[in-house]
């Protein structure tokens, strides 16, 4: 179910003094299985853009498609569409509210009116996606559990109405190193071998070189770029222009090429740096 | 001259009966020290940071700030005063509606008489290069310029201290650089004592001395690049090291003679051109 934004504005309270444009004209298509990561500074317009994909904003002009249907549409059944697209909030662990683990994932599939045999069966399929142990887990408060647990069982709730569309508003922001890899390894896994279409806000340059397939790049409420990583981390000019950067080792390449080391101007993770160093030092390593 | 903080045998316990959050900690902050404090999520790093300014008071153990300790309570508006907190939030740290009365929030309490604020005011926006903004509502501005607002807020009181807990946490990379930016040169030109608890390898990367927690002990001290090279162990304890420092690591696997130590990208840069830069 593709996504399609045909110049997508949003203005929030408009026509009283607080009136302000968070997105202009936007002009966007997402295809089935992409993993898209959304970047751009503070206030760049964001979430605000995020939110519009699931129904939770309208846009205050122009119109937002997902598999040809107008989502804002009178006779649409923004319910349905809403399983579908699944949207993880910023800091999602602060909406927990049940007694238990299991009954905070299963509390979606519930709404749905599904049968109790289903419903266990999604809560466990959600919780092995986020790598939480069913036996270990299902029965205890949510509330026990560390920062990094709880961010994972608010994923599951949203995993366990098994939608097509996975959208995350910075889903590491305030976890240590390993909880941030285990946070974006899962979302790796469920966009590789689930076939979820993925569509990640974040201020890593670093995660977002690693993971995404392509890169909208948003600056003042607009769309300013979108390309690959490749694409995109190559303009180190354009990219600090607008105060988001590249990651470290496309700078490193950048300083390198201005210090003429003769290396492609594309090189944007450590790994490909690793091999295209150690391809030069071969060439003039003694021995 | 005497350490400015001083953290001896405090072992911190949350409830009767439950596990300690922190176990026999031993560390002394000298006058004018960048340090950082690593540790993973639970890891007992905030609790260490609410020691510091007497939020809590340890369990066992003593913690001395600026020779004021902690569990003496007629001291502790004093140790607050020497030993400023930024958290991790920057919208819950903002209490007025304009810039300026919410650096005054602080002096207020101190009982500094009113005539002395504005200049006290006027010097901490300055020294955070907020003074432009000294009129503005607080909610129109940037999460990094709001946590400039809290520094102001806690340099207008003449602290020898600032413990940031996690103050970047919820910015965007801009947003971290001034608020880093900002507290390092604070550090450098007025000599003011930095604890800096971060999730930021690269952060602690430009630190004087790393202080790595794990369940509620010190696991290792030294400076970041002694600490950094203990790539696995890092890994182990749910942390990482400088993204730089695991590429010194990968090429020298690869036969390349990088020093390990390498923090940034200056330095690697640079190390790189001593084998490969073309000669002229």
């Amino acid at each position: 179910m593709p996504i399609r934004l045909n110049n997508v504005t949003h203005t929030y309270s408009e026509g009283s003094a607080f009136q302000a444009t968070a997105i202009r004209g936007v002009n966007l298509t997402i295809e089935d299985g992409e993993f898209i990561a959304v970047i751009g500074h503070t206030g760049s317009g964001k979430s605000t853009l995020v939110q519009h994909l699931n129904g939770l904003l309208k846009p205050t002009d122009g119109q937002i498609l997902i598999d040809g249907e107008d989502l804002n549409g009178e006779k649409t059944d923004r319910r349905r569409i809403r399983q579908k697209v699944g949207l993880v909030f910023q800091y999602p662990e602060y909406q927990l509210f049940e007694e238990t683990v299991a009954k905070d994932i299963a509390f979606g599939p519930k709404n749905l009116g599904l049968s109790d045999e289903e419903i266990d069966q999604r809560v466990r399929r959600a919780m092995a996606h986020v790598h939480l142990d069913y036996d270990k887990y299902a029965e205890r408060s949510p509330f026990e559990l560390s920062g990094g647990q709880m961010r994972r069982v608010a994923i599951a709730g949203v995993l366990a109405m098994e939608p097509k569309v996975l959208i995350l508003d910075e889903p590491t922001a305030g976890l240590d190193p390993k909880g941030r890899d285990r946070i974006l390894s899962m979302v790796r896994d469920l966009h590789a071998q689930g076939g979820v279409t993925v569509i990640m806000v974040s201020h890593s340059m670093d995660d977002v070189a690693r993971l995404a397939t392509r890169l909208i790049v948003m600056s003042k409420g607009e769309v300013v770029a979108t390309g690959t990583p490749r694409e995109i981390f190559r303009q180190v000019e354009m990219m600090e222009k607008i105060h988001l950067g590249v990651p470290e080792a496309a700078k490193l390449c950048a300083v390198l090429r201005e210090k003429g080391i003769d290396l492609p101007d594309d090189l944007y993770t450590p790994d490909q740096l690793r091999e295209a160093l150690l391809a030069k030092w071969k060439e003039v390593s003694p021995c | 001259m005497d350490e400015r903080i001083k953290v001896d045998q405090v072992s911190f316990t949350y409830e009767e009966g439950a596990d300690p959050a922190l176990t026999s900690i031993d560390m002394k902050v000298q006058p004018g020290e960048f340090v950082a404090v690593l540790g993973h999520n639970g890891s007992g790093k905030s609790t260490l940071a609410k020691l510091l300014n007497a939020l809590y008071i340890p369990t066992e153990g003593a913690v001395i700030v600026c020779g004021l300790d902690t569990r003496d309570e007629s001291r502790v508006w004093d140790i607050r005063q020497q030993a400023g907190m930024i958290f991790q939030n920057p919208d819950n740290q903002i209490v007025a509606t304009v810039v300026k009365e919410d650096v005054a929030f602080g002096l207020e309490n101190l009982g500094v008489p009113t005539e002395d604020m504005p200049a006290r005011i006027e010097s901490a926006l300055a020294a955070v290069r907020m003074n432009e903004f000294a009129d503005s509502a607080p909610h129109m501005l940037s999460g990094g310029q709001k946590q400039r607002v809290a520094i102001a807020g806690i340099l207008a009181m003449e602290p020898s201290v600032i413990i940031a807990d996690e103050a970047t946490a919820m910015l965007d990379p801009s947003g971290r650089k001034e608020v880093l930016d900002t507290v390092r040169r604070l550090n450098r030109q007025k000599g003011i004592t930095v604890v800096w608890i971060t999730h930021f390898m690269e952060e602690a990367a430009q630190a004087d001395r790393v202080v790595v927690v794990n369940q509620g002990r010190i696991a290792r001290m030294g400076s970041p690049r002694e600490v950094f090279q203990h790539i696995d162990e890092m890994r182990d304890l749910h942390l990482d090291v400088p993204h730089m420092t695991a590429l010194a690591a990968e090429l020298r696997k690869g036969g390349m003679p990088i020093p390990q130590d390498v923090l940034t990208v200056e330095e690697m840069a640079q190390e790189v051109c001593k084998l490969l830069c073309p000669s002229d």
